[in-house]
């Protein structure tokens, strides 16, 4: 199918990004790594729209060590963050989670803040920020504003971001001494979108628990986490179940993702307890 | 004539040899030359306004916002394209009441599948014709679907085709011996249901067309992805009422095509109907979503099976009802009835037993058609039969190997007729099962599956022997009147430079069919592969044939290309003969010269001789013949089919948890008979498990109850990819066929056969411990955690 794209510009700069989203009327979209954005506008879910590209923004792009947090910018690419040495000795879930996002070619091209910005209820990267409790770092024509990621996943492929708003940064709590970061997730095949995973960080004796692909957004399961942070994993795995109404589609009943969840927590509380799953 | 095939160190010994493929560089380099790749002046594009209803009655037609577009040409209604094309009825009289109504290139009064093509835009640019086929408005009333397949047939069922009075397509009993008797009689029954899913065929290229009509030369060109282009000369000839000879099929390179492209699809005769009306070149491709909903679909079936044993484990009888649904029309020419009638043919294939049950049925439905994809019908046939097999085995405490060794038919039966009534020339399943044990050292396998299990982790052996139908004649499709050449043809001519150029009936997919034609004229000739230029797939070039289908490329076309290039061979060595005043037998060629064949010393190279005979031919004696064009042309005639056989193997591990199957390792040992070229088979043994596969774990069409295809994309309609495909270790047995010299049989499709049927015995032998079994296909995470009883609802 040819795509219907209402128009193409490329910002030189953020401003100049904000700029022409303003003036494109409503029908302005972000374009950054293309690897999601594109294939819908090839089959035409999406028409008319006027593109901005914006992956020429240098400001948006890289890792900073900003103190207590790390500052990762928007149009960072996967493969980047995979292999990024800040992100590995901080903020290792990220690292891992890129082991599980699509394939090499893909990799190469998606941004984190694409990925964070589509809000795919299957996708890692959410669920991740989640996970961790980052910031979202957004920039509108009226200045910038900081969303915590608890606010930031509204439902599937809908957030926070207003309208001509663009995602900048992503700050992530450096981890704490002893953390322990994990991601568990089962897909069909490798680099498919999975078919329910979790993101488990231990920080201080207390756990977040965030799950993907088991409702319109990622979560957190906070039943289980309270459960966890009571060293009881049994009791986690019950909460968890009882806490999350996956959805179901052709490639697995939301009965059968239900029980993976059960099934990845408690390789997860293996894997954040020594073991080696 | 003979060729030594034994001895390796012959003169000229291409045939069994690894040789180079003629036109991979090209394909490499993007310099390939698919019908996407071809522009003509004046060109314009069609897209298809398709129904959104699995069954609906078409009313009014608003085409004016679509017309508005810029670029837009035309935009046709079903009714305009039935002015010049005929409708088609998918028939074959040796099938016997197989019926179907006739059917239109673009849907006349109901759309009967969601997808099928019911208006056309013909626009300057692919994009305007999308665009505006978006905004052609048609009135559809939707109509009762039928999606199920076991209840097509009930009364209260909705009749799909009211003039065909039910919905049964195709119906076919076979029964031999004493059926019933020996089941009674048996020391242990085992039963199952097996239910294979919808596939389709996912060709990298999609299907193509580009048709010129000439209306000066009174001649059409179609430019086309196809597989069979002589038949598509008839087909196109026949409902745009032309002559044959006023139609020309030209099919360059193809992406693949798995079956897919050997049928006619209604949008590809409207593309030539429509170019027919605007007497300029019109180009279809389709997309890979409307591929999804309008590319053949195949194997969804569901059979109902029981097998019969001794207390040796000796097989008495197996009893076979399969049902298939196969969409709204019987797919033209082939049919739709194919799938199921191999069913019945090929169940219990490999195995010496009496007493065979096996009935077909195949309903209508309102979905996608199905017909031939890539080992018709023969996954489905193996999986019964081997999944049987292992479940007896199983019954009676016996290792699946042994019990495969007490039934195969053995190596010295041969000729022997199958309780199906399938004839076979000479077989190898011993000596190919013999083989595939010690490759994958099958104790050795079980030692390390023992050691797993004392870990808590699930691993299973799964076996499957198969046969394959190849080389077929025209029992398959001429017999039952449709115009489907079994024959193919070569032509071998030397040009004055003394190099060879090949033209042939069978085609080039993908899958190296011209290599393989380049290395047997070489070694038919004596000349180096590289001397050879081969040509296929020209229908006003090439000499007439069938194409690539059913496996037959090496078998057929293979013979018909040795058999000329010996004939050349023999008129240039009467030739030299002439000049070196010698005589033929005292000659031979070899890598491009004539050569006393004792000593190996050249006497003329062939562009001597080249020359001699385009430009001096004044200086040969008078009379002498000097045809350096030879045409032969070949068919098999002592059997129907040329049967292959072989057995494969999977090693796998079932995570129980999450009900993941990881492929560790996969075996084929196989016998196509004379293997022309290690590498080619291989690839297309391997490439066949890969497809095999995919039907075992991965590919599976879902529809909702509306007849709404659920999963139309590559993101949602898994096929394997080279993460999930394991080792593949290849052996061969051959025993070649006595049919030709050439002793070729096809080796397409045996990957495909035998792959989901071992591993569904790998999968149910690492679940036996835990009293689970499945045999539902793909099998899912999911399905294998539901076999545990894991997963509460
Ligand atoms: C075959 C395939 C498999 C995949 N598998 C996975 C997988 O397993 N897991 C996974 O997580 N992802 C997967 N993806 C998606 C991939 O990770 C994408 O890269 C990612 O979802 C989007 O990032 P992008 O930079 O390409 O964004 P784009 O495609 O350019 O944009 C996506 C959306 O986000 C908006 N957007 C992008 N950047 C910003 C920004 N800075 N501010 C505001 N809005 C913005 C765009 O307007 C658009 O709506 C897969 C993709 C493909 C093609």
């Amino acid at each position: 199918m040819k795509a219907a794209v209402g128009g193409y510009a490329r910002a030189r700069d953020l401003r100049h990004a904000l700029e022409l989203l303003s003036s494109a009327d409503g029908m302005g979209r972000v374009l950054a790594g293309g690897q999601s954005l594109v294939a819908a506008l090839n089959m035409r879910l999406t028409t008319g729209d006027i593109l901005v590209d914006i992956s020429a923004l240098a400001d948006c792009r890289g890792v900073a060590d900003d103190g207590g947090t790390l500052r990762i910018g928007a149009l960072t690419r996967h493969a980047e963050i995979g292999r990024d040495p800040l992100v590995r000795a901080h903020a290792p879930l990220l690292a891992e989670a890129v082991g599980h996002i699509a394939h090499a070619a893909i990799r190469n091209r998606g941004t984190i803040g694409g990925a964070i910005a589509h809000a795919d209820p299957a996708a890692e990267f959410p669920a991740c920020a989640l996970a961790l409790g980052a910031v979202m770092r957004v920039e509108g024509l009226d200045g910038p504003r900081d969303i915590p990621v608890e606010a930031f996943f509204r439902d599937t492929f809908e957030t926070a971001l207003a309208e001509g708003e663009i995602l900048t940064a992503i700050s992530v709590p450096k981890a704490a001494p002893g953390e322990v970061q994990v991601i568990q997730e089962v897909a069909r095949r490798s680099g498919d979108y999975a078919l329910a995973g979790l993101c488990l960080v231990r920080r201080a004796g207390r756990h977040r628990l965030a799950l993907f692909s088991t409702g319109p957004k990622p979560m957190l399961a906070t039943a289980a986490m309270a459960a966890l942070d009571g060293g009881d994993t049994e009791a986690a795995i019950s909460a968890l179940k009882a806490e999350i109404d996956p959805p179901s589609d052709t490639q697995a009943s939301g009965a059968y993702r239900r029980h993976l969840a059960g099934v990845l927590l408690r390789r997860a509380v293996a894997r954040i307890e020594g073991g080696t799953r | 004539m003979t060729i030594a095939f034994g001895n390796p160190d012959r003169p000229n010994s291409y045939i069994g040899k690894t040789v180079p493929r003629p036109n991979a560089p090209r394909l490499v380099q993007g310099r390939g030359r698919f019908v996407d790749d071809i522009t003509l002046p004046r060109m314009a594009h069609v897209a298809f306004v398709r129904s959104p209803y699995a069954h609906a009655r078409i009313g009014g037609i608003d085409a004016a916002a679509a017309k508005a577009v810029k670029g837009v040409l035309r935009v046709f209604t079903g009714a305009d394209i039935a002015e010049v094309c005929t409708p088609w009825v998918a028939v074959l009289a040796h099938l016997k009441g197989l019926k179907s109504p006739p059917q239109h290139a673009l849907a006349t009064d109901r759309a009967t599948w969601v997808g099928e093509p019911v208006a056309a835009v013909l626009a300057t640019t692919r994009a305007a014709a999308e665009e505006a086929a978006s905004l052609v408005e048609v009135a559809y009333e939707a109509l009762p679907v039928v999606t199920d397949m076991m209840s097509a047939l009930d009364e209260t069922t909705p009749v799909i085709h009211p003039d065909l009075g039910d919905n049964l397509a195709f119906r076919r009993l076979h029964d031999e011996g004493d059926v019933e008797g020996a089941f009674a009689g048996a020391h242990a029954v085992v039963s199952a249901r097996f239910r294979t899913a919808r596939h389709t065929g996912v060709t990298l290229e999609p299907r193509s067309i580009l048709v010129d009509w000439n209306p000066a030369e009174g001649q059409l060109v179609a430019w086309h992805a196809t597989q069979a282009p002589h038949m598509m000369q008839t087909v196109l000839a026949k409902h745009l009422a032309l002559p044959e000879s006023r139609v020309r099929v030209i099919c360059g390179d193809v992406g693949g095509s798995y079956g897919i492209k050997v049928h006619v699809y209604p949008d590809e005769v409207a593309t030539a109907a429509i170019a027919k009306i605007m007497g300029r070149p019109v180009k279809f491709v389709a997309d890979r979503l409307e591929s999804f909903t309008t590319d053949i679909h195949a194997r969804d079936h569901i059979v109902d099976a029981r097998l019969a044993v001794d207390e040796a484990g000796r097989i008495l009888a197996f009893d076979v009802d399969d049902w298939t649904a196969i969409g709204p029309y019987s797919v033209y020419p082939r049919t739709s009835a194919i799938e199921g009638n191999q069913v019945v043919n090929l169940c219990g294939g490999p195995y010496d037993f009496a007493n065979y049950r096996a009935r077909t049925t195949v309903v209508f439905q309102n979905k996608t058609p199905t017909c031939q994809y890539r080992a018709v019908g023969h996954p489905i046939a193996v999986a019964i039969t081997e999944g049987l097999v292992d479940m007896a085995a199983a019954e009676l405490g016996m290792d699946p190997v042994e019990i495969r060794r007490r039934n195969l038919y053995a190596d010295d039966a041969y000729p022997a007729t199958s309780p199906a009534k399938m004839r076979f020339e000479g077989l190898s399943h011993h000596a190919s099962l013999d083989k595939l044990v010690a490759l994958m050292d099958y104790d050795a396998l079980r030692a390390d599956q023992a050691a797993a299990r004392k870990r808590g982790v699930h691993r299973g052996i799964g076996i499957a022997s198969f046969i394959e139908l190849t080389n077929p004649s025209p029992f398959m499709y001429g017999i039952g009147g449709a115009r489907i050449s079994a024959q193919d043809g070569c032509t071998v001519r030397m040009d004055p430079d003394g190099s060879v150029v090949a033209l042939s009936g069978v085609t080039e997919q993908g899958q190296g069919t011209e290599a393989m034609l380049a290395q047997i004229v070489a070694e038919g000739v004596g000349v180096s592969p590289s001397e050879v230029r081969v040509v296929t797939g020209d229908t006003q070039v090439t000499p007439y044939g069938g194409g690539t289908w059913a496996s037959r490329g090496a078998g057929i076309g293979g013979e018909a290309a040795l058999q000329a290039a010996r004939a050349l061979r023999d008129s240039i060595l009467e030739v030299a003969a002439a000049m070196l005043q010698s005589e033929p037998g005292r000659l031979d060629i070899r890598a491009g010269a004539v050569v006393d064949p004792d000593t190996g010393e050249e006497r003329l190279s062939l562009a001597e001789l080249g020359r001699i005979v385009y430009f001096r031919g004044d200086t040969l004696p008078k009379g002498l013949p000097r045809e350096l064009v030879q045409t032969r042309h070949f068919i098999t005639s002592e059997y129907p089919f040329a049967f292959t056989n072989g057995v494969q193997a999977s090693y796998l591990e079932v995570d129980v948890e999450t009900g993941v199957v990881t492929l560790l390792k996969h075996w084929c040992v196989e016998d196509c008979g004379r293997i022309v070229n290690p590498q080619l088979v291989d690839e297309q043994i391997r490439g066949g498990i890969v497809q095999g596969l995919g039907g075992a774990l991965y590919e599976e069409i879902h529809y909702d109850e509306e007849g709404q295809l659920l999963n139309g994309s590559m993101a949602d309609y898994l096929v394997p990819m080279a993460a999930e495909t394991p080792d593949m270790i290849v052996g061969h047995v051959e025993t070649p066929t006595k049919e030709s010299l050439l002793g070729a049989k096809g080796a397409g499709e045996a990957g495909t056969a035998g792959a989901p049927a071992a591993v569904m015995n790998a999968i149910n032998d690492a679940l036996r411990p835990l009293g689970a079994q499945v045999t539902e296909m793909p099998f899912t995470p999911e399905r294998i955690l539901r076999a545990l009883g894991a997963i509460e609802d």
